[in-house]
């Protein structure tokens, strides 16, 4: 595929925006700044930027627990990203969602997601919605391998499928459903053959190699468009972090981890960009402070956000009415 | 007035809000070319299409998930499932997704579905086909919980479920689908969150939702030719609940009973005898708050059996007269 330096160099910008966001936040949650649970997507940045760069504004995606890197590759704004994670009020979520619900409607992020599987469904809806609206809106629905094992997975996939949904269903095999390897919570190797029992292509790539990524998206959401119908992907890749931060991974071989790591999408692309002429070392390593840089003053913005009050708690349940707290 | 049925009731204000707004549809099993499993959608499919009665595969939680996720965009889905019981299966959807959507997104988000179903015994469906719950789903902060009793009700209900921008759980009784009531050619909406008072009374106020309004109303004309005299208020929405109009029609007679078709432990009468307990209504009390309520047993198969899992109009006669002993 021919693409533009302007294309390939804003690929590069955000899978490096994704690692340095995920590399702070797990320092900050070592230092005590991030309440509750993060899931860190380092690692498999070139399965969210490779998909979301071939989508617009306008199109939807449903994230996962793992969801920071699809929510950056769709637009998400870091700021608001981590005064969330802060639980702060200028936060995604005015700090009553957190790492796991960040939503944008704006830009069609229908939130990230704390229950496995969820998002399938959701992305049925979505991709009926766009249907029913006469746009050409399309859906990626993001999930994991853990997912595939979900009612929801089968139910949705199956749905969108008798309805020719414009929905891409991508699934990020990282290897693990929490502590459970892939080949011991399914008998198959690859998660795409389950599409063949749906009736539609299923395709599996390397989810570490982000214009591998970026050309069968690029197919299957022009199939989406064009009405052709839905499309599973499925992205191989690896979840360098445990399922949570604080996770002590027993359950996997440190050589495994390496082996992995020598794989990283980052490097790798940036050898491609140098070795091809796109890009030199030196606007390479710009990039890399410029995200430094931006990450840091998401953080500053985080720390000087103000806290919520305690009663924002009662608010935002219904748009129209408002619990009255212990007043009853 | 003309009267109508039930069914037919709730099937007038599903069209006339199709009408009035193209993004309301509906999607449900069976709900299309075969009208619903109890035809409430009967005729719709061929006036509105395919893509605005969406017949589905036998999919609860994706409908559930369908539903949000449409909603999420700007549509405003009726989902149907076919037997209250079986919104246990697109639980996640409702309960973590619908539900919480709006909260866990900061309030940048609406959820406007409505999920309706037929519930309750009384058709020798046994226990898988047979339960009331709405209780639960009131316990789910971000739901709305509508059951309506009277074809009136349940036109002006549905209508208001579906212009609101919140999801509502509608919780239909099957034994009402063939009842008949007046129902005006005009148009109206019944707004949630304001219960009604369905028969004026002074001796004692009996609390009914759903099937049991038309017993308890039944009741009331049976205790009438003894001279009680019975007021009857029907909460209509479980949430929000208007516990201010209990509360000074039980102020007014002095004495409450509460008449669910749920299971008794934990139903939501508790909550309205709470409710009344913790009120200016208390001291006005001149006996204990009653409860009728189901047994706390799966609805069995055998027709005697059944009826009495749950009130019937003699046990709502005796336990009145009891009171007033």
């Amino acid at each position: 595929m021919n693409l533009s330096q302007e294309l390939l160099a804003s690929m590069y910008r955000k899978m490096m925006k994704i690692r340095k966001f995920e590399q702070r936040v797990s320092e900050l949650f070592a230092q005590g700044m991030v309440p509750g649970f993060v899931h860190l997507y380092i690692g498999e940045e070139a399965t969210a930027v490779g998909v979301c760069e071939n989508l617009k504004d306008t199109d939807y995606i449903t994230s996962t627990h793992r969801g920071h890197g699809h929510l950056i590759a769709k637009g998400g704004e870091l700021k608001y990203m981590m005064a969330e994670l802060f639980g702060r009020k200028t936060g995604y979520c005015k700090g009553k969602g957190g790492s796991m619900h960040i939503a944008d409607a704006k830009i069609g992020i229908l939130g990230a997601n704390g229950i496995v599987g969820a998002g399938l469904p959701i992305s049925v809806g979505s991709g009926l919605s766009a249907r029913m609206r006469g746009t050409d809106q399309v859906t990626v629905c993001f999930f994991g391998d853990g997912a595939s094992n979900q009612g929801t997975f089968h139910e949705a996939m199956n749905m969108a499928s008798i309805w020719r949904l414009p929905v891409i269903f991508v699934c990020e095999n990282n290897l693990y459903g929490i502590s459970m390897r892939q080949d011991r919570h399914q008998a198959i190797a690859d998660i795409s053959d389950r599409a063949q029992a749906y009736g539609f292509p299923g395709i599996t790539v390397d989810g570490n190699d982000v214009l591998a990524v970026y050309e069968v998206a690029h197919e299957a959401v022009k199939r989406a468009r064009e009405g052709a119908g839905p499309t599973l992907i499925e992205c191989k890749t690896y979840r360098w972090r445990g399922h949570f931060e604080g996770d002590p991974t027993t359950y996997r071989a440190k050589e495994e981890l390496e082996e992995w790591m020598a794989k990283d999408p980052i490097p790798r692309f940036a050898r491609y960009l140098e070795e091809n002429g796109y890009a030199s070392r030196k606007e390479l390593e710009e990039i890399e402070r410029s995200v430094e840089s931006e990450v840091q003053q998401a953080i500053d913005f985080a720390e000087k956000s103000d806290l919520p009050d305690e009663a924002d708690a009662v608010t935002d349940v219904y748009s129209d009415l408002v619990e009255e707290g212990r007043a009853r | 007035m003309p009267e109508k049925l039930y069914i037919d009731a709730l099937r007038e204000g599903l069209r006339e809000e199709m009408l009035r707004d193209e993004n309301v549809f509906i999607i449900g099993e069976d709900v299309g070319l075969y009208g619903g499993a109890f035809g409430v959608t009967k005729g719709l499919f061929q006036e509105f299409g395919e893509d605005r009665v969406k017949d589905t595969p036998i999919s609860e939680a994706a409908i559930a998930g369908a539903a949000v996720g449409a909603a999420l965009c700007g549509m405003r889905p009726v989902a149907e499932i076919m037997f209250f019981d079986f919104f246990t299966i697109a639980m996640d959807q409702l309960v973590n997704q619908g539900a919480k959507n709006r909260y866990m997104f900061g309030g940048k988000a609406k959820v406007p579905m409505v999920i309706r179903g037929p519930m309750g015994c009384g058709t020798g469906a046994a226990a898988q086909h047979s339960q009331s719950f709405p209780a639960v789903f009131a316990h789910f902060p971000g739901l709305k919980v509508v059951m309506p009793s009277t074809p009136y009700d349940v036109k002006g209900l549905i209508k208001a479920s579906i212009r609101d921008d919140n999801p509502v759980v509608f919780a239909e009784h099957k034994l009402l689908y063939r009842v008949k009531g007046e129902v005006p050619e005009e148009e109206y909406i019944v707004p949630l969150g304001k219960a009604d008072i369905k028969r004026k009374g002074k001796d004692i106020t009996i609390v009914a939702g759903s099937i049991m309004v038309i017993r308890a109303l039944e009741a009331a004309k049976q205790l009438e030719q003894e001279g009680i005299d019975v007021e009857v208020v029907d909460p209509r929405t479980l949430k929000p609940l208007d516990m201010g109009t209990i509360v000074d029609s039980v102020k007014k007679t002095g004495r409450v009973i509460i008449v669910e078709d749920d299971p008794m432990s934990f139903g939501w009468g508790a909550e309205v005898a709470a409710g009344i307990a913790s009120s200016s209504a208390f001291d006005y009390l001149d006996a204990p708050i009653k409860r009728l309520a189901g047994l706390d047993i799966p609805i069995p198969y055998n027709p005697n059996l059944e009826k009495h899992a749950v009130p019937q109009v003699e046990d709502i006669v005796k336990a009145i007269k009891d009171i007033l002993e």
